[in-house]
């Protein structure tokens, strides 16, 4: 049986990756699939400890975070279409208005 | 080593590569669809875990309904004709998440799970224990899901609408 801690290595490794798209990439679109790798890391280390520890509150901890995932890649997305059609861009460093 | 362990590393080593691929590629499509396989290995490894239910409702979920409103908007927008480079920070961003990911393994590696045996029946993550979690003990955080994706539904629908008279009212 393949131990816990490969696991944890694995989605703290994912997470990482995550977390670069987020801050380097410049379309919104694949900032929020970065978002989504991330939270896919979280979701592997539920997993895991559910395995380890024997109980299912893991399990279904990961299918509420994919219900908010959903809700997530749905509002985001229109949020994405909404803005493009005011603005013509998908750049996050020209959404600026709210900046102080 | 056994055979268990030579198919984590091969699928981890594949997850890492696609993960890789959905930051660096240019193309949108291309992330999308490198997205797409790191969210299938993921479902593998899910239900190597013991978690088959999961891993189902993950390819169902993920790799089927949000995969294909990301491939939509894509199409819809074709953000590739408008690609920018790189953020100038962009090394910096790196160094940090490497710092991030170097804080984190060591951290994982050296976590002992103590005396607790691994306590693996046959019925484990089945849909049958799975479902009796979630309505007994995790029912209101359920319902609670169920307004959320009502809220959401609307707001998408609210939000992506194309405006008539009203000027600005966003």
């Amino acid at each position: 049986m393949v131990p816990l801690n490969y696991y944890l290595i694995l989605s703290a490794i994912v997470f990482a990756i995550g977390v670069v798209g987020v801050l380097i990439r410049r379309n919104l679109i694949v900032v929020l699939m970065s978002i989504e790798l991330m939270l896919n890391a979280v979701n592997l280390t539920f997993i895991a400890f559910a395995r380890q520890l024997g109980s299912m509150a893991g399990q279904v901890a990961v299918f509420f975070v994919l219900s908010v995932a959903a809700a997530e890649a749905v509002i985001g997305l229109a949020i994405i279409i909404s803005v493009f059609r005011h603005r013509r861009t998908l750049d996050p460093q020209e959404m600026q208005l709210l900046k102080w | 080593m056994n055979a268990a362990t030579v198919i984590f590393f091969i699928l981890a080593s594949l997850l890492v590569i696609s993960s890789l691929m959905v930051v660096f590629l240019r193309r949108v499509v291309h992330c999308a669809i490198a997205l797409v396989t790191a969210l299938l290995l993921m479902a593998i490894l899910f239900v190597s875990l013991q978690a088959p239910m999961v891993g189902v409702l993950q390819v169902m979920v993920y790799a089927g309904a949000i995969m294909v409103l990301f491939l939509f908007v894509i199409m819809f927008l074709n953000p590739s004709a408008l690609e920018q480079p790189s953020a100038a920070w962009w090394g910096l961003a790196v160094v940090l998440s490497a710092l991030l990911g170097a804080c984190l393994v060591p951290l994982f590696s050296h976590y002992e799970p103590g005396d607790n045996p691994v306590t693996s029946t046959e019925l484990f993550g089945s849909p049958e224990v799975l479902a009796k979690s979630l309505f007994g003990e995790f029912v209101l955080p359920f319902e609670i899901a169920s307004v959320l994706l009502l809220v959401a539904i609307v707001g998408a629908v609210v939000l992506a609408k194309r405006e008539h008279a009203s000027d600005g009212a966003a």
